[in-house]
């Protein structure tokens, strides 16, 4: 559970939720949040309390998302959707670099802009889990990322307790929520009168200052902290444990990535979605109209045949080999390459599979079979 | 006379739509004016040089004795021949003939058939004679165009993706339409290239573009077409612009199997 759940906590009235989007904007923050749109809960930016989903909940189950209104007054009442925060991290198509040619001279012009300071209101557990899981790869100290690097330090974070998990999450079997951990600047727990809050940086403590708050009763804790529990109970999904990650790298000739080969439409709206999965692509575009080239990365995924070309041919020819390589580096060999898994139990590639494969109940076929089926 | 790269656009059967994107290109269309000399474009201009080309982007699909003889002579006149367009990468919406009996839709369609001269097929370019590079899309995109003629005439690999329509539709940030709505959708199986339009207005991919470079037809049928719509409906979905794509066809005559001639289809199914 959140490791500062014994701290004291302060208390936030519904009716004064207006007042962070008043101080943000007033510090100079671009909020992103959630909001209704295109028959989903996204991350947009947003200016008032009256742009977060009010009263809205989502169903979700593998290959399928509805929303429904509740007609009530909860504001965070939902589990993650279809975007994630590194749709402002690391945008998913970001110009890096111009050249132009003048005369017999190349000139290198930077394009990368500073960006403006977001602010991430509403920010879950396992969200956080994967931004502490990117910041691995982008702020390594030997070749930190600048794009990600000026938009991650400028960035404040307003994380959510999930009170509300749907039925493909499973970060509880993660350990990366339903209560939020640690990453956050400000976490708050939504109850029907207001939000408890707790800070987590000085960065934190200097905006919740600005707030017309008041000290959390006892029973406001306790409230907030039952409504976590309840939460957790409600996971019923779970990632079989696979922490001895070389069994799964001992099952590369398991027939049964065949198997899921003959669903997996080898379309990558799962690595879109994952809110770890970084892989991108960097290509040279140029202009014919005045012969400037600017190079451009962009979001790309190892679904794509294109993706392991090598020597003039694909390495991962297949669809079994490509779901293979993502599975098996997404929880097995990124623990070797980064310390963790890279999968934090959201759920979105559960739910966003337009065949709804289930990469829980595929680890946990692939693990069960007894027979040794190679390395 | 001009040492640019001479440049041809040659029509075939099609409906001009590719050629008027390359009209569309306004200020690009400048640039490509000083970069090519060109040569034969019946579109833009009467007066047309004869051969030889550098480059020709070749419009429609082939589908009269007359075309089989122009684009044998076409091809022997120039240096780079492109493909541009459904029609003739893979025989267009006109390539329906090939599914059924051409006599018939011609009695359906002209009061004299006897004065037509048509083949039985619509076929691609690539079925007549060797095609450099072929340009998806129906019709083709300006920016993937201006790209593949600047990369012939550079001298480079044209870079055009053979990633699904998926992976354009969530850079964007559009919310899967199969997901939230249940339609109907061929992105995951379609080449990208348009921009993914179609979803993020609230439709499904129509496979404007054709196949993606890995696709997985029978699961797309049964867990996002089947569950929409009858089979035959699916079969008609997968049988429009790019519908004579090895790829596509095969798929549409198992969900659809051909009824309606004796006509031998090579990806199988001829019912009669």
């Amino acid at each position: 559970m959140n490791e500062k759940e014994n701290e004291p906590k302060l208390w936030l009235d519904r009716h004064e939720l207006q007042r962070i989007f008043d101080v943000l904007i007033d510090d100079g923050y671009e909020i992103v949040g959630p909001t209704v749109e295109q028959g989903a809960i996204i991350y947009d930016r947003i200016s008032s309390a009256d742009d977060l989903p009010k009263g809205i909940r989502d169903q979700q189950e593998p290959g399928k998302y509805r929303l429904e209104a509740a007609g009530d007054e909860y504001c965070f009442s939902f589990a993650v959707g279809p975007h994630s925060w590194k749709k402002y991290l690391t945008p998913p198509i970001m110009p890096l670099l111009r050249v132009k040619q003048k005369n017999s001279e190349l000139e290198i012009e930077e394009v990368i802009q500073k960006p403006q300071k977001f602010a991430f209101l509403g920010v879950r557990g396992c969200e956080l889990a994967a931004i502490l899981i990117q910041d691995r790869l982008w702020l390594d100290p030997a070749h930190s990322d600048p794009v990600y690097r000026q938009r991650r330090e400028s960035s404040l974070i307003l994380a959510v307790n999930c009170t509300t998990p749907a039925a493909t999450c499973f970060c509880s079997s993660m350990q990366t929520g339903p209560a939020c951990r640690s990453g956050y600047d400000v976490a708050l727990t939504e109850l029907k009168a207001g939000f408890v809050i707790a800070v987590g940086t000085s960065s934190g403590a200097a905006l919740v200052k600005r707030l017309p708050l008041r000290p959390a009763t006892q029973a406001e804790m306790d409230e907030a902290k039952q409504s976590l529990a309840h939460a957790e109970a409600k996971i019923t999904k779970q990632m079989p444990q696979v922490d001895e990650h070389s069994k799964l790298l001992k099952k590369l000739k398991h027939p049964h990535w065949q198997s899921v080969a003959e669903r997996c439409l080898s379309c990558a709206n799962c690595t879109m979605v994952c809110p770890t999965c970084f892989c991108h692509s960097v290509d040279d575009v140029s202009d014919l109209n005045n012969g400037d080239i600017t190079r451009v990365r962009r979001w790309d995924s190892c679904f794509n045949l294109d993706f392991s070309h090598a020597s003039g041919t694909p390495i991962r020819d297949t669809t079994a080999s490509r779901y293979r390589q993502w599975l098996t580096h997404k929880l097995a060999s990124w623990i070797d390459q980064f310390g963790s898994s890279g999968c934090v139990g959201c759920g979105r590639c559960i739910t966003w599979c337009p065949v709804g494969i289930d990469l829980t109940q595929e680890v946990a076929t692939l693990l069960e079979e007894p027979v040794d089926v190679g390395e | 006379m001009s040492k640019l790269p001479r440049l041809a656009v040659v029509k075939f059967a099609s409906c001009d739509g590719c050629q008027l994107t390359l009209l569309d290109c306004e200020d690009e269309l400048l640039a490509l004016g000083e970069a090519v000399h060109i040569a034969h474009f019946a579109e833009a201009s009467s007066q047309l040089e004869e051969g030889p080309y550098d480059i020709a982007l070749v419009e429609g699909s082939i589908t009269t004795p007359h075309d089989v003889e122009r684009i044998l002579l076409l091809r022997s006149i120039s240096r780079v021949l492109i493909t541009i367009g459904a029609c003739a990468t893979s025989g267009g919406i006109q390539a329906l003939k090939n599914f059924a009996d051409h006599q018939e839709f011609m009695k359906a369609v002209y009061a004299r058939p006897e004065f037509i001269q048509t083949l039985s097929t619509s076929t691609p370019i690539s079925q007549h004679v060797k095609v450099d590079f072929e340009l998806r899309g129906c019709p083709v995109d300006k920016v993937q165009l201006l790209e593949v003629i600047q990369a012939y005439l550079r001298g480079v690999r044209p870079k055009t993706s053979s990633e699904s329509v998926c992976q354009p539709c969530k850079r964007r940030g559009t919310v899967c339409v199969v997901v939230v709505q249940g339609i109907p959708c061929l992105g995951p199986i379609t080449q990208s290239g348009c921009g993914s339009i179609c979803p993020a207005f609230d439709r499904g991919c129509y496979g404007c573009f054709g196949p993606a470079a890995a696709t997985n037809m029978t699961s797309l049928s049964d867990n996002v077409l089947l569950p929409n719509m009858s089979p035959t409906e699916a079969g008609k979905w997968l049988r429009s612009f790019n519908g004579y794509s090895p790829v596509f066809a095969e798929e549409s005559v198992r969900l659809w199997p051909l009824t309606l001639s004796n006509k031998s289809h090579k990806e199988g199914g001829d019912t009669k």
